[in-house]
């Protein structure tokens, strides 16, 4: 948990990232609030705020007395969102590093190729 | 959810005139149902005795407090429903820590006794000797675990945790937050340990010279302030007509806490070349809680 952001957003976040990596396959069952509270050690409403903000934007859903599983689809969805923010996220600040130290894009940009190869 | 404690106005003074000392000055607020609060601020901020007014152990000077719905002072069915460890809570000299295991269902309707075996063994606590013969941190474990064995519907932990260790610390976190999740119901933890409980809390109030100065959810808070940090020039330039908290500076350089900067703020914070950096909920309460006693013409900064 870092100090800078709710904890519910960095729940929800948590969450979604072990969707994406594959950790919590569609389909799944994900762990309950209360289980996330006391792994994490934080308090349960806040727990449950980071899960509904899932459940609102349907990557989680609910089984009436069972618990919150990860919807079909949902994986595919939020790489689509997080490409969206990529750019903003990673490519701004590297530019603005970037010119900052008096690298061209193309200069950036044959780094890229030559870390990547 | 519904409020289980509506305080309105609440005053307590101490001596008259000049002595006058004001423990909790024109205090309104309202505590909901089933949350865990903290009630944070410095030493004689007036914590205690805002608790010791809420139990009923203390007759307010001016205002109103109603718990679940009444008055707390003398009346059997608020208080059957609350439970209050105190930082030095006296026990009978002959008294040993089994009695105060054996007197407490007198005193709790809701208490599990098995609950309470389990967290002696848990917090190795001796149930055959003397309370008097107990070291600090034992005697502050006691406190805990009658705090938690008594599931009563309206806990108050005042500074619960003197002498215990860290291990001993962590434990009782741990078992408050399971234990809440399976029997929901209101907690108030006032402490000085805010970075150790701040992810357990859902809301906090801040009291200050008696004053309740912040009264915010947890995650509100979170993040509410930021330190902005770079060229002193810069950082004056951005600070001009926002909320400072807080400033320092050395030689060049300054840093200040900025309260309520949002993404444009932000986003204009890092076109200046200003460096942003998170503030815990500890650093908050010492950045709004720092300074002599002073008239708070802007300390509204919740």
């Amino acid at each position: 948990m870092d100090d800078s952001r709710p904890i519910f957003l960095q729940i929800a976040e948590q969450i979604e990232n072990d969707i994406i990596s594959g950790a919590l396959p569609e389909e799944t069952q994900v762990p309950s609030t209360n289980e996330l509270a006391a792994y994490l050690r934080i308090n349960p409403a806040t727990a449950g705020k980071g899960v509904n903000l899932l459940v609102d934007t349907g990557i989680l859903y609910k089984k009436r007395g069972i618990g919150m599983f990860v919807a079909d689809g949902a994986r595919a969805r939020l790489v689509a969102q997080r490409r969206d923010q990529f750019r903003e996220q990673y490519v701004t600040p590297l530019l603005t590093e970037a010119q900052k130290l008096g690298i061209t894009p193309a200069q950036l940009a044959a780094m890229i190729g030559e870390a990547s190869r | 959810m519904s409020d289980i404690i509506r305080v309105d106005g609440l005053s307590k003074t101490y001596g008259v005139g000049q002595n006058a000392v004001h423990a909790v000055a024109d205090a309104s607020f309202g505590l909901e149902e089933n949350r865990i609060y903290g009630l944070l601020g410095r030493n004689g901020a007036g914590k205690t005795t805002l608790m010791q007014l809420l139990t009923g152990q203390e007759f307010a000077t001016r205002g109103s407090i109603e718990v679940f719905g009444e008055s707390p002072v003398e009346n059997a069915r608020v208080l059957d429903r609350v439970c209050f460890i105190k930082e030095s809570q006296r026990y009978p000299d002959d008294f040993r820590v089994k009695h105060v295991l054996r007197s407490a269902p007198w005193f709790f309707a809701g208490w599990d006794a098995d609950f309470a075996d389990d967290l002696i063994r848990q917090f190795r606590v001796p149930v055959n000797r003397r309370m008097k013969k107990l070291s600090r941190g034992q005697l502050s474990a006691v406190g805990v675990i009658v705090g938690l064995a008594s599931r009563a519907p309206l806990t108050f932990f005042d500074e619960p945790y003197l002498g215990l260790d860290a291990v001993a610390r962590q434990l009782f976190y741990d078992v408050l937050l399971a234990d809440y999740a399976e029997n929901p119901r209101t907690v108030v933890l006032s402490t000085h340990l805010i970075d150790e409980v701040s992810n357990l809390l859902e809301h906090v109030l801040v009291i200050d010279e008696g004053r309740i100065i912040i009264d915010s959810s947890a995650d509100e808070l979170r993040g509410s302030a930021v330190d902005v940090v770079g060229a002193r020039t810069a950082v004056d330039a951005f600070t001009a007509g926002r909320e400072v908290l807080h400033r320092a500076g050395l030689g060049g350089l300054a840093t200040a806490t900025v309260a309520g900067l949002d993404e444009t703020g932000r986003a204009a914070a890092a076109a200046a070349g200003l460096e942003l950096a998170p503030v815990s909920l500890q650093q908050l309460v010492i950045r709004t809680t720092t300074g002599e006693t002073a008239d708070r013409t802007n300390g509204e900064n919740a």
